[in-house]
């Protein structure tokens, strides 16, 4: 029925916002004078994360390292090891490039490193495959002492960015290349390793991450107008992850369906399934690329090609609902 | 160093935790003691650095005093983690450590893991055993303490394997790029890794001309005369606008007879105890030594 749908769904692409990275960028800005401690690392690629805000307005406290982005990493644990507080920033397939360095020099000692990743997913457009990086959340997720935070929108970017400053530990924190729908409420306010219920419902939980939240909320809207009543909730901190939350969501509605711009291995589709079947099993469908790699394209024509739109998302609703009822 | 006359270990070097005592000869037989105790670790690398590691110990390092903790400590990174018996070793003859644990590397529980880990020993300063890295985070010491304004010290030794790594290319850049005067680099160069010579598994000739085109001060020496490491260590802290790398040439194995350019004692090995006996023997350890540490009141 939904199917039906796609030929007259509303274009969603809705207004377009700063991206998540250039909300990152100016976030560095506004928190320079606060939180003295802090510098950021770059590898040669400021316009890209959105730093070169935080160059301009702090250039005693931005370092280029250069394009060198495993010796970055680990230089950043000994930076730490001084007392302040290094932003390591690149791009995400960047940061896998140096995810031993993130592992032995910054995860193993618990060192005070923020990694902060832009480009993530099939949102990076046309840069093709090669800097669209689905594997990061799963990536960072598996090292120990390491949190991983994908927030939705600039606003939560912005707080998120506090957040992990404030946060004594190791972080991992998607940003995100483009323009960014703004999804929360001007009184939203992120707290570390809690979700989010942005819309309530029913008979179904979407509990989605980055740009996947603004498509959650699609999907709800979609649902809604099939007489389907879907709980949405944006679990922008996949670890430490909300497992009471999680558990509410199933035990109220019966089904979960997670929805990532990752791959479908591993990411938050894999932790809300790790938690579920351990506290609280319930018929889950995992909306995400489906363990291939991606393809020049404009992020939402790739979403599309790739089964990530809301109307994806509302499809998985319908199956995951008739497994419950089957069940 | 090695001068020093059979039967006197175990009352001077092996005893008074002070910096005074940290010599080479006490860190090779601890590391010895320790690997032969674990059943397993590198003694090849760890001997060939003894010598450098005493001095920076020593003399550049406040181990043992007061001020072990400040932010404006010297601090010192073993990039070459593999080789960490003879940093423990070092440690347990400046007081960090007592003896006794020493036999307890690598055994499950003990602080002595089988590569450093600050967590376990902050004085180790990074978690280091995967080449390449160590350096890299000296580097942001380096950059870290000048930032604060600091004037501390960082040093940094490497096994000359680790220069394979790009890692340690990426890190000569950026020390150079950053003139940071307060770091030092020393290369263990004991021509030796893994599986065979380094010149069979990938040259690294010509290494000083390497370093020097990186932008480092590079200055060769023998790393088992203490008056060329005395000298070497002078001259990197009077260089100023550059990073410094003391090229120390050593030999795999240095102080034990079979083991001196024998590839094999690179790994992980077990050393029988025939083998601990030979080497001790080497290191001129007295029978009363040898004979307390096999009957397991050695540091009681």
């Amino acid at each position: 029925m939904i199917a039906a749908m796609r030929e007259s769904a509303p274009q969603l692409i809705g207004s377009s916002g700063d991206s998540l990275r250039e909300a990152f960028g100016k976030a560095l800005v506004e928190l320079a004078d606060r939180y003295p401690s802090f510098v950021v690392l770059d590898a040669d690629i400021a316009g890209g994360t959105g730093v070169h805000h935080f160059r301009k307005a702090r250039p005693d406290r931005f370092f280029q390292l250069g394009i060198a982005e495993q010796n970055m990493m680990a230089l950043a644990g000994g930076f730490a090891a001084t007392g302040a507080i290094p932003f390591v920033t690149t791009f995400a397939v960047f940061c896998l490039r140096a995810l031993e360095q993130a592992r032995l020099s910054v995860a193993y000692p618990k060192r005070n490193v923020k990694i902060v990743a832009s480009h993530p997913g099939l949102d990076v457009g046309p840069d093709g495959a090669s800097a669209q990086c689905l594997e990061d959340l799963a990536a960072f997720r598996a090292l120990p002492n390491m949190a991983v935070v994908s927030p939705a929108d600039p606003l939560e970017v912005a707080q998120a960015t506090e957040a992990i400053l404030l946060h004594d530990g190791p972080v991992y924190m998607r940003t995100g290349r483009s323009p960014a729908r703004r999804v929360l409420d001007a009184d939203y306010r992120f707290a570390l390793c809690r979700g989010r219920v942005l819309r309530e419902g029913r008979d179904v939980t979407l509990v989605a991450c980055g740009v996947e939240v603004a498509r959650a909320l699609d999907a709800a809207a979609l649902l809604s107008t099939r007489g389907i009543s879907a709980r949405v909730v944006n679990l922008s901190t996949l670890k430490p992850i909300d497992v009471d939350l999680l558990v509410d969501c199933a035990r109220r509605t019966g089904c979960v369906v997670t929805a990532e711009d990752h791959s479908i291995i591993g990411g938050l589709g894999g932790a809300v399934a790790e938690t579920l079947a351990s506290y609280a099993p319930a018929p889950m469908e995992l909306v995400g690329v489906r363990d291939v790699f991606g393809e020049s394209g404009e992020p939402e024509e790739l979403a599309q090609a790739y089964g990530l739109t809301g109307l994806h998302i509302a499809e998985a609703a319908e199956r995951a609902l008739s497994r419950k009822r089957r069940s | 160093m090695r001068a020093k006359a059979l039967g006197a270990l175990e009352t001077t070097e092996m005893t008074e935790p002070s910096s005074e005592t940290i010599t080479a000869r006490a860190i090779r037989i601890g590391a010895l003691l320790s690997i032969h105790s674990a059943g397993s670790g590198h003694p090849g690398g760890s001997l060939s650095c003894a010598d450098l590691l005493a001095f920076i110990a020593a003399n550049e390092l406040k181990w043992g005093e007061a001020d072990a903790t400040s932010p404006d400590r010297n601090r010192f990174v073993l990039s070459k983690g593999h080789a960490c018996p003879a940093l423990y070793a070092a440690a347990a003859q400046a007081g960090l450590i007592p003896r006794r644990q020493l036999l307890s590397l690598r055994k499950r529980g003990s602080p002595l893991q089988g590569h450093p880990n600050v967590l376990d020993l902050p004085w180790v300063e990074t978690s280091t055993g995967s080449l390449g890295q160590g350096f890299s985070a000296a580097i942001g010491m380096a950059m870290g303490l000048r930032h604060r304004g600091s004037r501390a010290r960082v040093y940094v030794m490497l096994g000359d394997g680790e220069l394979q790594e790009g890692e340690v290319w990426e890190g000569a850049m950026c020390a150079a790029h950053y003139r940071l005067d307060n770091l030092c680099a020393v290369v263990d160069y004991n021509k030796m890794q893994s599986d065979d010579l380094n010149a069979n598994i990938m040259g690294l000739e010509p290494l000083q001309a390497k370093w020097t085109a990186f932008g480092w001060n590079s200055v060769e020496l023998d790393g088992h005369d203490p008056k060329a490491i005395a000298e070497a260590f002078d001259a990197a802290r009077a260089c100023r606008g550059r990073p410094s790398v003391l090229i120390a040439h050593t030999k795999k194995g240095r102080g034990v007879s079979y083991m001196e350019g024998m590839p094999l004692w690179h790994g992980s090995v077990r050393l029988s105890d025939e083998d601990l006996r030979t080497a001790l023997a080497d290191l001129g350890a007295s029978e009363t030594f040898v004979a307390s540490y096999f009957s397991g009141t050695l540091w009681r």
